[in-house]
């Protein structure tokens, strides 16, 4: 457990350092609320139904920069060998690097949440709820996109190829994110708790899958 | 000369001679085996379709200090880290210190080290903090670490980020970051590149360090002159195969 | 390992082989394009058009409910779907094959069954939009559970392709798309039945076969066009195997003859000291 602390925290003090994610990508969710607002052309009622769907739309884009930059990280310091030199289990490589993006798409959420509060005028009527549901949403992004991160390590065409590979397996989350949102934001009547379940999940598959098949991915990194 | 034989608990073989123990061994690793830290046998490694290792076969003893030499691109970058459990076999066998390298890489990882030309630092952090983080990783977190950055001289820039060092200091760090496992098997890739004399000095140090506790240590590099007084062996390398492996004379193969 | 029926030309050099036919292919090529052409005639010409009246009592009009000629797009859009509902099974399968065997036939199979899937997903998707059409009054419709499922399968696909397309390494290929491959079949059930509680309904049609009112033509039809269009599957799928196939012989070729290559490169470099012979068991001598 220790070294799994060790990555995350690894992670997220070059972070703290580097600023990436605080100065680029949060900005960049921001910039997409305010596109939607800008595109949709809606009276703030509308935008409020939205809000839940937007959010998420958002986070995903984010989160998939969020894991290039996850995945850069090691690349840039040619450490993916030295990761795998190390003789720790792939299990808690992949554990370690998926909680550093959980923590920082947390971050990009809460930031995003204040946005549409402002923008959106949501109004958050279940705060446990939309806690709730973020948390496993967010594990479940976070441990398919740093299977999938590392999947698209490589110079050339395998840069861009993340937001195909990961978007399409993420939609279920999408579905279920934006239900679980619509209740606890009071824009639909709907069982937000059973989506929340679904998120969950979502969150245990992604996590055991991840953690199975890094072993395999990172063989050849 | 002894004639001990390394058993499974013995680590550190310090002094030892076999007799008649020449000829070819299979993959299966025998009580005797283990006394070759290293034995390959038509390894062929490919690069994206590329033979690096093109049928290349090699086998040192445990305790020895052995120089790769031989032209650019021969294939002495993935001789290295084949044996270090990175590159995977295409053909052939491996075995690295008693663990078969196709089906126990993990094991390989775990008791070699390998230094390559890319230090594995992480520009943001300080080297300290590099070094707490390795440590950690591959479970040596109870080692003292300033002890290990005085020995590479550089202790007084712990708290520095890595992004503010030059090469060589980097390199030094690194030096740091792979002695602290203690493995049984060293592997450098041209260690004293990019270095300054006093940088050189430590890498020749590091060797006879690793000699001293009865390590195995594989050198790939140019610094002929350097290397060759502190070898026991020397393979060239060409084509992906082993031209010519030799045992040095005024090299220190036991008594 | 390769079936023993399905055994390409094999070849020496490239230039033996002059394509994937054989006797197989021309069979299955003739049956299909013979039984597509029947299947065309009974689902466009003979079978009756979907008539069906809802008889709503003395004073109103009886209600046409069926739905006309549109139903004639069944007796392909049907088959189609199975088809690449099999062919994405076939990769998962091949998926987990490669992981736990490491096997190279199933990787070819894997990845010829996601290119077939892919195209005949897309022809599910466009059946299935024109069908569509006439009857829901629109091309698209949210929240249908099937359609969902099939769109994100087509996109799911479409990236495990662009995936595979990323890698020149065939061992690295082999294992990264079987991961990915596996990854979006497992998730096919999780959209279903996201979309499933999304929308809680269906415009589809139950399933047809159970309807007992269907005559024996239409059943027969229909039957006969999933076995149409499992002809043209197979048919597709062996040529695109032996296409992997010889792709994969070719680099086995090519890696011989690049290993001789590779140990003649012999330099001046080497220093006096070395011997020309190769050593292979040396231990040194002590």
């Amino acid at each position: 457990m220790r070294e799994i602390w060790a990555l995350a925290r690894k992670d997220l003090r070059i972070e703290a350092r580097s600023k990436v994610v605080a100065t680029q990508i949060v900005p960049f969710a921001m910039v997409i609320l305010v596109l939607f607002g800008l595109a949709l052309d809606a009276d703030s009622r509308t935008l409020r139904d939205l809000a839940p769907g937007l959010f998420w739309v958002a986070t995903l884009f984010a989160s998939v920069l969020a894991i290039q930059r996850s995945v850069a990280v090691e690349t840039i310091s040619s450490s993916f060998e030295a990761l795998r030199l190390s003789g720790a289990p792939a299990w808690k490589l992949f554990a370690g690097k998926a909680l550093a993006v959980a923590i920082q798409l947390l971050a990009i959420e809460a930031v995003l949440g204040l946005g549409i509060v402002v923008l959106y005028r949501s109004s958050f009527q279940d705060p446990v709820l939309i806690v709730t549901a973020a948390v496993a949403a967010t594990i479940a992004i976070a441990s398919a996109g740093s299977l999938y991160g590392v999947l698209a390590v490589g110079m050339g065409v395998r840069d861009t190829i993340l937001p195909m590979l990961l978007l399409p397996i993420m939609m279920p989350v999408l579905v279920a994110a934006t239900r679980a949102f619509g209740d606890g934001l009071g824009t639909a009547a709907l069982n937000g708790w059973t989506w929340t379940g679904l998120l969950g999940l979502l969150a245990v598959i992604y996590a055991t899958v991840g953690a199975l098949a890094y072993a395999v991915v990172i063989e050849d990194t | 000369m002894s004639n001990e034989r390394a058993t499974h608990g013995q680590i550190w073989p310090t002094q030892y001679h076999i007799a008649g123990l020449g000829g070819v061994s299979s993959a299966k690793v025998t009580e005797a085996d283990v006394e070759h830290a290293v034995e390959v046998h038509d390894a062929v490694v490919l690069l994206d379709r590329f033979p690096a290792l093109a049928g290349l076969s090699l086998q040192l003893r445990a305790g020895t200090v052995t120089l790769v030499q031989g032209p650019n691109g021969a294939g002495k970058t993935t001789l290295l880290r084949m044996l270090a459990g990175l590159a995977p076999l295409e053909r052939g066998s491996a075995t690295v210190l008693g663990h078969d390298v196709a089906t126990e890489p993990r094991l390989v990882r775990a008791s070699v080290g390998l230094l390559s030309p890319q230090t594995m630092l992480y520009d943001d952090l300080t080297i300290a903090e590099n070094l707490s983080f390795w440590a950690t990783l591959s479970g040596h977190d109870d080692v003292d670490l300033m002890a290990a950055l005085e020995r590479v001289s550089m202790a007084p820039f712990a708290d520095q980020r890595v992004v503010t060092l030059s090469t060589g200091q980097r390199r030094r760090a690194a030096i740091a970051v792979v002695a602290i496992r203690r493995p049984r098997l060293w592997l450098l890739d041209e260690p004293h590149a990019g270095l300054d004399q006093a940088g050189r000095d430590i890498v020749d140090g590091l060797i006879e360090d690793a000699i001293e506790a009865g390590a195995t240590v594989v050198v790939a590099s140019h610094e002929l002159d350097r290397v060759r007084p502190l070898a026991t062996h020397v393979a060239t390398v060409a084509g992906g195969i082993v031209h010519a492996f030799e045992t040095v004379d005024a090299g220190a193969s036991g008594a | 390992m390769s079936t023993s029926l399905a055994e390409p030309q094999t070849a020496t050099s490239n230039s033996d082989v002059t394509g994937t036919s054989s006797k197989l292919t021309f069979a299955l090529g003739s049956a299909s394009l013979l039984g597509l052409a029947v299947l065309l005639v009974l689902a466009f010409v003979i079978t009756d058009a979907d008539q069906r009246v809802y008889d709503r009592g003395v004073d109103l009009e009886p209600l046409l409910t069926g739905q006309g000629d549109a139903v004639r797009l069944l007796y392909v859009h049907f088959p189609v779907a199975m088809v690449t509902y099999i062919a994405f099974m076939l990769n998962a399968i091949g998926s987990v094959a490669v992981l736990w065997k490491k096997s190279t036939w199933w990787d070819n199979t894997a990845a010829a069954a996601a290119e077939v899937g892919v195209l005949f997903c897309g022809l599910t998707l466009a059946t299935g939009s024109i069908w569509g059409r006439p009857i829901w009054n629109t091309w698209w419709k949210w929240g249908d559970v099937r359609l969902m499922t099939t769109t994100i399968l087509f996109l799911i696909f479409v990236g495990y392709l662009a995936y595979r397309r990323t890698m020149t390494d065939s061992r690295v290929r082999a294992k990264r798309s079987a991961v990915v491959g596996l990854i979006g079949a497992i998730n096919i059930p999780i959209v279903y039945k996201s979309v499933d509680w999304w929308q809680n309904r269906t415009l589809h049609q139950q399933s047809t076969l159970r309807d007992r009112s269907i005559e024996d033509l239409t059943l027969f039809t229909m039957i006969f066009g999933m076995v149409v269009f499992m002809a043209i599957f197979a048919w597709l799928m062996v040529h695109r195997f032996r296409i992997g196939w010889l792709e994969h012989q070719a680099e086995t070729v090519g890696l011989e003859a690049a290993i001789i290559e590779r140990r003649a490169q012999t330099s001046t470099a080497i220093s006096d000291a070395v011997t020309d012979s190769r050593s292979s068991t040396e231990t040194g001598s002590d």
